[in-house]
């Protein structure tokens, strides 16, 4: 056994144990932790399947990003998960059914495809990967000229999921909370907010200072 | 022994079941729904990538890229209708989201 083939059975086998354990563990933040380490494995191997900016892009995106706010709502929410665990045991028989039927048949597709000889004609003319250019290279030379407008569909699709985020979640203002109001304090002049007065000693203020 | 394309797609086959499964044996918790998820469309972008370096054409890498882009936008959205949700609430359980029933 080589040492690629060591690494993809090192990288698959964290990667399922991992995302079994995501399904099944009592305590959300373990989950999201098992994610985590789910999607570091499955970077492994876009390593060694060639796509390395990919497998870069899957820990910058996931694990910094995705994780993260998994981490955030599962700390910041409140919630009782151990009657959200109720059920488990009853809906084991029909998960595990319907499981195994989803697994049977994609063990039916994997292992009973074969490519026509059409299909490898076809594949001739798309995007042919340079022999000389790195994986980043290549990406981004295909990117950024071909699928310029789905990148930036792409950018639009996250400016949207930013701006729905943060409209479903902003407060709306309490009454009775004192904040600072920008054209108000922009408007004050040195002769509406300071007054020089002489003051005897020993005496007080003849009134009382405005403002 | 060579690690072939069939490999890949087996990996990728276990985890998208593994995802399915545990849609539904979580019924209740949406947040390992969501997760669920997020492992489904990790193993389609595993089999992108694998057909993709297979087959020697970059478009499906360019796809699995869009895909995490939309992965990430969707859990965003979602775990802000979540958060939303459970203040108007107080609970994620997925049996109470029957306001719309009638």
């Amino acid at each position: 056994m080589n040492g690629a083939a060591l690494f993809f059975y090192l990288f698959a086998g964290i990667l399922v144990a991992s995302a079994f354990m995501v399904i099944t563990a009592r305590n959300p933040v373990h989950s999201v932790l098992f994610l985590i380490l789910a999607f570091v494995n499955a970077s492994g191997l876009f390593v060694l399947m060639g796509a390395e900016f990919l497998a870069m892009i899957l820990v910058v995106v996931y694990v910094g990003a995705v994780a993260v706010l998994f981490l955030f709502v599962v700390m910041m929410l409140d919630v009782d998960f151990v009657e959200l665990r109720q059920g488990f045991v009853q809906n084991l028989p029909v998960a595990a059914l319907i499981g195994v039927v989803f697994a049977i048949e994609l063990i039916l597709v994997v292992g009973g495809f074969t490519f026509t000889p059409e299909a490898l004609d076809m594949r001739k003319a798309a995007a042919a990967v340079p022999v000389d250019a790195m994986n980043t290279r290549a990406l981004g030379r295909v990117l950024y000229t071909k699928y310029v407008y789905f990148f930036q569909a792409a950018g639009m699709i996250l400016l949207t999921a930013m701006i729905g985020a943060i409209v479903l979640t902003l407060r709306p203002q309490r009454p009775n909370v004192k904040r600072q109001d920008v054209a108000k304090q922009n408007a004050r002049t040195k002769e509406g907010g300071l007054a020089i007065r002489q003051v005897q000693s020993g005496a007080a203020l003849p009134d009382k200072v405005e403002g | 022994m060579i690690i072939g394309l069939g490999h890949y797609l087996t990996v990728a086959a276990i985890l998208f079941t593994l995802g399915v499964f545990g849609i539904f044996v979580n019924r209740k918790n949406i947040i390992v729904i969501l997760m669920s998820i997020e492992l489904i469309l990790l193993a389609v972008n595993i089999n992108l990538v694998a057909f993709s370096t297979h087959l020697g054409d970059i478009t499906g890498q360019v796809f699995a890229l869009f895909i995490l882009t939309v992965a990430a936008a969707e859990a965003a959205i979602g775990l802000a209708i979540l958060v939303v949700y459970f203040r108007n609430r107080g609970t994620i359980a997925v049996d109470d989201a029957t306001m719309m029933k009638g």
